[in-house]
């Protein structure tokens, strides 16, 4: 079955996008993206602040892995843009996940500053994927924009509480003519699987997968998980109904 | 002679020389580290070549683990 997602013309046959924060072991992150198979791995960019060799996270990555750097840090629209700029300069392609938080302690995104980015970048022919709170309205303005995708979160960065938007992103699912991509707060496989059950095109999951005993084998129940929910949104869910409806003839068996 | 130039943020006074010299200097090797010069993005092969003068504003970056 030919199901490939296409964001920004590129088309992935894995709907499980990872990140490489936080790995006890960054040789984690190879293992992790040979057992799930994810074609697409955030990123971020900081400054240095020691003296010796940077370690480099993309000679983890295999070339055939999409980069997607991420704007963390960026506090406004205008470093998100900088931070883009940098990433694209520094040979990381054109795809960017735009995050711009200024609340430290749930780490919500900012949506007008997201927007914001996303206009200015759109122009400059990045590949947006703005990471935002579920918000339909908005998520409409980030379409006409120009956004590649549209990454809601299911619950607050690494909290795994799983999909506590569910509603909200349920109305992006049913209206956005770009992908969306559920960003955060999955916690576990089937969490994952209840977003792909719904309808959303791929999920983005780090934590989860990256603090796990084992990541590599985590990142395989994930992408079964991400497999069985999207197989199952396709071939439509059976209806629901409070009372039984007998799935054998109801007929006594002697009659 | 000794030259002002902000590097991360923070003001410091180096020997005017080059990019890459600026970089030996400071104990790093180049490995990934990204170098932007006044808003731009310098290549490393170019380092060499860029020399910066007073009032320079640099940015020292890395790619890191991310999500």
């Amino acid at each position: 079955m030919n199901d490939k997602l296409i964001i920004g013309g590129h088309a992935f046959a894995s709907r499980l996008f990872t990140g490489t924060g936080k790995f006890a072991a960054r040789s984690w992150i190879p293992k992790m993206l040979a057992a799930s198979g994810s074609e697409m791995i955030t990123v971020a960019l900081r400054r240095i602040d020691q003296a010796g060799t940077p370690e480099n996270i993309l000679d983890y990555i295999p070339k055939n892995v999409v980069l997607l750097p991420n704007t963390s840090g960026a506090r406004t629209a205008e470093e998100a843009v900088r931070i883009a700029r940098i990433a694209r300069a520094a040979g990381c392609g054109r795809f960017i996940k735009i995050e711009v938080i200024t609340d430290t302690k749930y780490l919500m995104p900012d949506n007008y500053e997201t927007l914001k980015a996303t206009e200015i970048l759109a122009k400059e022919d990045f590949i947006v994927l703005p990471y935002v709170l579920p918000d339909l309205p908005l998520a409409k303005r980030l379409e006409d924009a120009g956004a590649a995708a549209v990454m809601p979160l299911g619950a607050p960065i690494g909290s795994n509480r799983g999909l506590e938007t569910k509603p909200l992103i349920a109305l992006l699912i049913e209206n956005c003519r770009v992908p969306v991509v559920v960003d955060a707060g999955i916690g576990r496989p089937s969490q994952a699987a209840e977003a792909m059950e719904m309808g959303a095109d791929a999920v983005l999951v780090n934590t989860a997968i990256a603090t796990a005993e084992d990541p590599a084998l985590m990142g395989r129940a994930f992408a079964l998980a991400v497999a069985a929910g999207r197989l199952g949104y396709l071939a439509k869910l059976a209806g629901q109904s409070v009372t039984a409806r007998a799935s054998s003839p109801l007929t006594g068996f002697l009659e | 002679m000794e030259i002002e130039i902000r590097i991360n943020g923070r003001e410091e006074r180096h020997k005017a020389c080059s990019i890459a010299e600026l970089v030996a200097d400071r104990g790093l090797t180049a490995g990934s580290l990204i170098v932007e010069h006044n808003g731009r993005i310098i290549r490393q092969d170019d380092w060499g070549e860029v020399m910066l003068c007073p009032g320079d504003v640099l940015e020292m970056l890395n790619f890191v683990g991310g999500g």
